[in-house]
């Protein structure tokens, strides 16, 4: 089967089908994911919760085709990601997927504004300015652009990270944990920013997260327990997801 | 902890074997250099022993002063009725004279045979069963009147057998002998690649000019005699220009030339690996450095642990010591390995050194690892005294690196002290009165060495600027990959410094020589421009400055075509009690050259006569000479002439032809045996044109060591000697730039290391693999260039400073040799980070962003 052409509204923008990760081999392999399909369509926040070892971040990593799945086949943008060697995966991300760090993973000699662009950069392309101005003004960094990495808070760091992850206006953006390291009120303003992301510029947006308040924002909740989808909850609040994990981990 | 330090250094082997390397090239070249020249001294001893193995005693001339060992002057000989009456002793068994000098064979092509820069030997064989004779005969007989025996080396390489003619050049022009035998020196297949050519004795003595004359005469005692009292006899009848040595001081006094050149080569040769030894000093401590910031965390649990600053400190140094001892003991079988392929590279240039065995030395091994061990613990020490710093707290700490020094608020004035200090003993040692040569060296090794250590201190001052202009192409061409390699390479300003250093200071050392050649290259061209008078040609030895026989000259003085001929006889006399190189001139010369004079005019080189002299105006000042000043002169000959002073010339920078007193020809020859031109300058009809040329090339024909050549060849040709002692230093210094190569491939992989989870987003967000080797590859070639910009810029200021000290000098700016060596930095970045790249771009990007 071959994707469809993404269009808004339309199709999945990334799908997974019967994927299953299995690392090491014989007596001691363990099963990471065991048979995961999912769809993410056009402007969907989805955020992936389950316990420790569910195998979320997996499946993360597979979706942004940073790992390979055992079995099974992923698309991204109408791409198979199966089908692509190193450059072409590294092209594929290059193009369509952004990323937020739990640790932000910014380089500390590069300004918050160079650190924003860097993945334009990367490309040979040059920042549509009103855009970039727009995302800095938006993310609340626009008087300390200058700044290096090591003179900003962890919050406002985290800020930088989602503005590059946004910049280069990607198919989706993946978060991992973006909320992880940060005290619940920066947490809190970080998540109102993704939750704008989609709401402004109709960011697609995949989220891993074990925090029911940050899943509360996700327009779909997708629970993950011994490598499979066991459970999904439309936008919730975070008591009934909480409920919801309660229910698979108890 | 000595057992966390050893296993600390097996979880990093990689890294471990790129820093000893640093420490591996200079103990190879200290040990290879003393196997060399052991076994190069030893076979040398032998063979000089071999020589005089059959005499108890040797009787030869002595020269009024002790001779500086060039062919151009020589002992006198001793006259042939001396022999009769030493036969004539009681102490006396038997007694045998020799005559030798130098005797050019010639090849089937008509050309000099010569191998390498080896000698040719000829000597007379009075009797070739004699005990004193030390060849073997392998085949024919021995010569007889008109006949010749030459070693079996050079019969066989240019197919000569017995029974053939050879062409034989000495003293006059090419005679033809008949090929009576071929002979073998004792066991040696070669002795260093010279020919030997011997003759009966009354050939020799005409070959060489010395009829009724001898060299040395062999001497055996009667048994029962001892060597003290056959010396006593002897003395008894010695006229005052003989001497008579036991064959062991004589074989001693034969080896002195050989073994102070061997000294010599093992003293150059020692300094070189010294030098490759201190960058290498620098390379490991760079090393240890960034391991140790790496480590700081692990320290740092082991300090909350209960670990002592002590125990941290030994832990550092431990692992230094285990790294320096392999090293050094790698590098000394490597310098075995060296030795023996430099005795066969010397065979493949022709220059065969006698090789009875690689000699290895008790004290080679000491000296060698000793060397090792010591630079790789001295430049332990900064990095491990960090090390104990690290506070117990950093265990907790996110990101927690290691404290600043105490005295890092020192750091700058410190480094432009030490750098201040160091220019002042190098100029000092310039130009300090009253310094012994040894002083000289001392301050000036002290002083580049200061130099070296604060410029290395102080560059970190340099880093950010100098990143910034040197990026700026890559940065423009390369887009992301050049300016993330520009940012990367300012980030760490010290790491960045010192990795640059270690090249620094080769290309530094580089940029010097570069410096001195270019200087004296230019200085001489004008003097010789400027000295260059009424002559067409110039008639030198192939080699471009041995003296050669005078008969050359007097050969061309008739060619068709030859206005004049204007000699420079050159040789060693003595005056105000010290031995220096005088000249004589004839008549001719006058018109040959354009002087400057202080007093006298251009006349005087043709108006010098019996007893006219003319010096140069050093020597003049030195000894207040004015015009009409007496000097007495006593030749090589132990004869005296007292002379009188009647000009003064001003030389050029670049030197003259000139000594530092020049008498006339006639008067020379007379006080001289065997007098030697330097050189001759001819002027004909016509000046330069092919025929005349070919009419100079055909009277020398028969003198295959002398060659023709206009000014500009002569020029070249002079030159030309410079470029291959040029080229053995830039090979011998190559060694420290290769040092300096692992050091920044060691920089490179420890930063990728470090680098891990930056690499691994990097790549997430969409960086390909080639363009992060690109950007590991621009950020070692920045770092290579910060380093060769300091360094030529070293290099020239330290070769302006020798220049301005060297009286026969002018600085000359190597702009070809900048570029080149600008160049050869930027292939020095490539070729390091070929390796630290290739990781970098193949990093599992899932595990380096997981990495911690």
């Amino acid at each position: 089967m071959t994707a469809a052409p993404v269009t808004e509204g339309a199709g999945p923008v990334v799908s997974a089908h019967e994927v299953t990760r299995r690392y090491g081999q014989g007596e001691t392999a363990v099963d990471a994911l065991r048979g995961v399909s999912l769809e993410v369509r056009p402007g969907e926040l989805v955020a992936v919760m389950g316990p420790s070892g569910s195998g979320k971040s997996t499946l993360m990593h597979i979706l942004a085709a940073l790992d390979r799945p055992t079995s099974g086949r992923v698309f991204v943008a109408g791409q198979e990601v199966g089908s692509l060697d190193d450059t072409g995966v590294t092209l594929l991300r290059r193009r369509h997927i952004g990323f937020v760090f739990q640790f932000y993973n910014l380089l500390p000699m590069l300004t918050a504004e160079e650190n924003v662009v860097l993945p334009l950069s990367i490309s040979g392309r040059q920042a549509d300015r009103d855009f970039l101005e727009n995302l800095l003004e938006r993310v609340g960094l626009s008087d300390r652009r200058k700044h290096r990495p090591s003179e900003l808070s962890g919050g406002q760091q985290q800020r930088v990270a989602i503005a590059r992850a946004l910049v280069s206006k990607p198919t989706i953006v993946l978060a991992d944990e973006p909320t992880g390291n940060l005290d619940s009120t920066t947490g809190h303003e970080i998540l109102d920013l993704l939750r704008a992301a989609t709401e402004d510029y109709g960011q697609t947006l995949v989220m891993v997260t074990h925090d029911s308040h940050a899943a509360a924002i996700a327009d779909r909740v997708l629970f993950l327990a011994d490598g499979r989808i066991v459970d999904s909850l439309p936008r919730s609040e975070p008591a009934e997801i909480l409920a919801a994990m309660n229910r698979i981990s108890p | 902890m000595t057992k966390v330090a050893l296993r600390g250094l097996l979880g990093r082997k990689l890294r471990s074997v790129l820093t000893a390397f640093a420490i591996v090239l200079g103990v190879a070249m200290v040990s290879g250099t003393f196997v060399l020249t052991d076994s190069i001294d030893s076979a040398f001893d032998a063979i000089f022993t071999e020589v005089r193995q059959g005499s108890d005693a040797v009787i030869s001339g002595k020269a009024a002063f002790d001779l500086n060992g060039n062919a151009a002057s020589s002992a006198p000989t001793l006259d042939e009725s001396l022999l009769e009456r030493v036969r004539g002793l009681p102490g006396v068994a038997q007694a045998e004279p020799q005559v030798n000098g130098e005797a050019q064979l010639i090849g089937r092509n008509g050309k000099a045979v010569v191998f390498g820069g080896a000698p040719n030997l000829g000597f007379s064989i009075a009797n070739g069963a004699s005990r004193f004779n030390p060849l073997t005969l392998v085949e024919g007989s021995w010569p007889k009147e008109g006949e010749v025996v030459v070693d079996k080396s050079t019969a066989g390489k240019k197919h000569f057998a017995v029974g053939d003619t050879i062409g034989v050049q000495a003293e006059g022009p090419v005679v033809r002998l008949r090929i009576s035998g071929i002979v073998k020196f004792g066991s040696v297949a070669t002795l260093g690649g010279a020919t030997l050519a011997g003759f009966d004795l009354p050939t020799a003595q005409r070959l060489f000019d010395k009829e009724g004359q001898v060299d040395e005469i062999a001497v055996a005692s009667r048994s029962g005699v001892s060597t003290g009292a056959l010396l006593a006899q002897i003395r008894e009848i010695l006229p005052p220009t003989a001497q008579v040595r036991s064959a062991t001081q004589q074989a001693a006094e034969d080896a002195k030339d050989t073994s102070s050149f061997i000294s010599f080569l093992r003293d150059f040769l020692l300094a070189f690996g010294g030098v490759a030894l201190f960058v290498g000093s620098f390379v490991i401590a760079n090393s240890l450095s960034i391991t140790i910031a790496q480590q700081t965390r692990e320290f740092a649990t082991l300090r909350t642990l209960g670990a002592s600053r002590r125990q941290v400190l030994g832990s550092v140094v431990v692992e230094a010591l285990v790294v320096g001892a392999l090293a050094s003991v790698t590098g000394l079988f490597l310098g075995l390995a060296l030795a023996k392929g430099l005795f066969e590279l010397f065979d493949v240039v022709g220059f065969t050194l006698p090789n009875s065995g690689l000699l290895f030395e008790t004290r080679t091994v000491v000296v060698a690892l000793l060397a090792g061990i010591v630079v790789t613990l001295a430049a332990s020490l900064r990095p491990a005294i960090r090390a104990t710093r690290v506070p117990p707290i950093a265990a907790v700490r996110e990101g927690a690196t290691l404290p600043e020094s105490r005295f890092a608020r020192y750091r700058t004035p410190g480094s432009a002290v030490l750098t201040a200090l160091g220019f002042g003993a190098l100029v000092y040692g310039l130009f300090g009165s009253g310094l012994g040569t040894r002083q000289v060296l001392l301050w000036l090794g002290a002083g580049a060495l200061l130099v070296f250590f604060g410029i290395a201190l102080l560059s970190v001052r340099f880093v950010r600027p100098l990143a910034t202009a040197i990026g700026w192409p890559a940065a423009r061409v390369a887009g992301v990959a050049g300016w993330l390699a520009r940012d990367n390479a300012k980030r760490n300003p010290q790491r960045t410094a010192s990795t640059a250093a270690a090249l620094m200071i080769g290309l530094a050392l580089v940029t010097l020589v570069a410096v001195l050649a270019a200087g004296i290259t230019s200085t001489f061209r004008n003097s010789v421009e400027k000295l260059w008078g009424g002559a067409d040609y110039a008639i030198t030895a192939q080699n471009n400055f041995s003296p050669i026989p005078t008969s050359a000259a007097d050969a061309v003085a008739d060619a068709p075509g030859v206005q004049a001929v204007g000699n420079v006889r050159t040789g060693e006399a003595k005056a105000f009690g010290k031995s220096f190189f005088a000249t004589a001139v004839n008549p001719a010369a006058s018109t040959m050259f354009r002087l400057d004079w202080d007093a006298g005019s251009p006349e005087v080189l043709a108006s010098l006569g019996a007893n006219g002299a003319f010096v140069d105006n050093d020597y003049a000042k030195d000894h207040h000479l004015r015009v009409g000043s007496p000097i007495e002169l006593t030749f090589a000959t132990g004869l005296r002439r007292s002379f009188v002073v009647e000009g003064i010339f001003d030389p050029p920078a670049g030197g003259s032809p000139f000594g530092k007193v020049t008498i006339s020809q006639s008067t020379w020859d007379r006080f001289n045996e065997n007098p030697r031109n330097l050189y001759s300058f001819v002027r004909m009809r016509g000046g330069q044109t092919e025929a005349n040329q070919r009419a100079l090339d055909r009277r020398l024909a028969s003198f295959p060591n002398a060659k023709v050549s206009t000014r500009e060849q002569f020029i070249d040709n002079q030159i030309s000697g410079l470029s291959s002692i040029l080229n053995i230093l830039y090979v011998l210094l190559a060694l420290s730039v290769l040092v300096s190569l692992f050091g920044i491939v060691n920089t490179l992989v420890l930063t990728v290391f470090e680098r891990t989870r930056e690499l691994g987003m990097l790549r997430a967000i969409g960086m390909t693999r080639r363009q992060v080797r690109r950007m590991i590859r621009y950020e070692s070639v920045i770092t290579a260039l910060i380093g060769g910009v300091l360094g030529i810029v070293l290099g020239v200021v330290l070769g302006a400073l020798l220049v301005a000290r060297v009286d026969f000098i002018e600085f000359a700016f190597p702009t070809g040799s900048v570029v080149v060596f600008a160049a050869a930095a930027i292939v020095v970045g490539l070729l390091a980070a070929i390796f630290p790249a290739r990781r970098a771009s193949r990093l599992n990007v899932l595990q380096a962003l997981q990495y911690e």
